[in-house]
């Protein structure tokens, strides 16, 4: 079971409270974009083994939206933030280096 | 005018614990920008409260108040001031970006009484139910079962339970299931 707590409310929310919007900080390319960039859009997801950033909307609380980074093999949880970024939080990136020194950063 | 009833008109259940239909409840949505005092001051007009920490819910002589989301609150005032609730908070807003709505008929309102009011809960919602993880004066918006719903503890043997009136005799029964005599755990 996935715990999160809600960067909006605070509240410690378990799995079942919460929607997943699938990955995180992906290029929205609209109805003038190519093929390509839209195809990528659609359906080219990262899927590691290891660090991953996710969307998340508290769907039976708050109603918001926020980011979350875990582990998507020992489920462990870096951190909640805000949905409001484009990019991951500086101090949340250095947090995973640390406790993944293997982890290649983020790439958008 | 027709008659405003409430979701199950008064029913109530007597097992481990009271389970109750609440009656008619006014209920007020208010989103806005919970930081500006404009918002503030209509919020204390309105049922003479100051405004509620995040998750928490205040209640007071003239009505309650909750904070429901960044951007939401609930205001709760008798069934019959509703309407004036909404006029109140409409003129005090002008000009900014809000809305407020008479929620009233759109929701349904139990009470849980007795000793074993969180163990029930926790039955069905997964939230740390102990007195220290929801303490009186928050809130919860959570599920119960499948069903969105929010409750607070007003007193250690005296919970409330919001829904949609849409689902509210799906809650009442599962209530009344989950409040039979010799089912709760005594683990709360």
């Amino acid at each position: 079971m996935l715990i999160l707590t809600c960067p909006n409310c605070g509240v410690v929310a378990d799995e079942t409270d919460l929607h997943g919007g699938g990955e995180a900080h992906i290029t929205r390319f609209g109805a003038d974009a190519s093929e390509g960039d839209f195809e990528s859009y659609l359906f080219h997801k990262k899927n590691p083994r290891g660090v991953h950033f996710e969307r998340w909307r508290h769907v039976y609380g708050c109603g918001k939206w926020f980011h979350a980074a875990r582990d998507t093999v020992t489920l462990e949880v870096f951190g909640t933030y805000s949905a409001q970024t484009l990019t991951p939080p500086k101090a949340l990136q250095n947090k995973i280096k640390k406790k993944r020194p293997d982890w290649e950063g983020f790439k958008k | 005018m027709s008659d405003a009833v409430s979701v199950l008109g008064g029913a109530a259940f007597s097992g481990a614990i009271e389970v109750a239909d609440a009656g008619l409840c006014g209920m007020v949505t208010l989103r806005g920008d919970l930081s500006d005092p404009k918002l503030a001051a209509a919020v204390k007009s309105a049922v003479g409260l100051t405004m509620p920490a995040a998750r928490g819910i205040k209640e007071g002589t003239k009505g309650a108040v909750a904070w429901m989301s960044p951007d939401e609150l609930l205001l709760m005032v008798p069934h019959e001031t509703a309407d004036a609730c909404v006029a109140r908070l409409d003129k005090a807003l002008a000009g900014s970006h809000f809305l407020a709505v008479n929620v009233s008929d759109a929701r349904a309102v139990f009470t849980l009484t007795g000793a074993g009011c969180r163990e029930v809960l926790a039955k069905g919602a997964p939230v740390d139910l102990s007195a220290a993880g929801l303490p009186i004066g928050e809130i919860r918006r959570t599920r119960l079962g499948q069903i969105a719903v929010a409750f607070w503890a007003g007193s250690e043997t005296e919970m409330r339970v919001i829904c949609f009136r849409s689902v509210g005799a799906h809650v009442y029964s599962w209530l009344c299931n989950a409040a039979q005599k010799g089912t709760l755990p005594g683990f709360l």
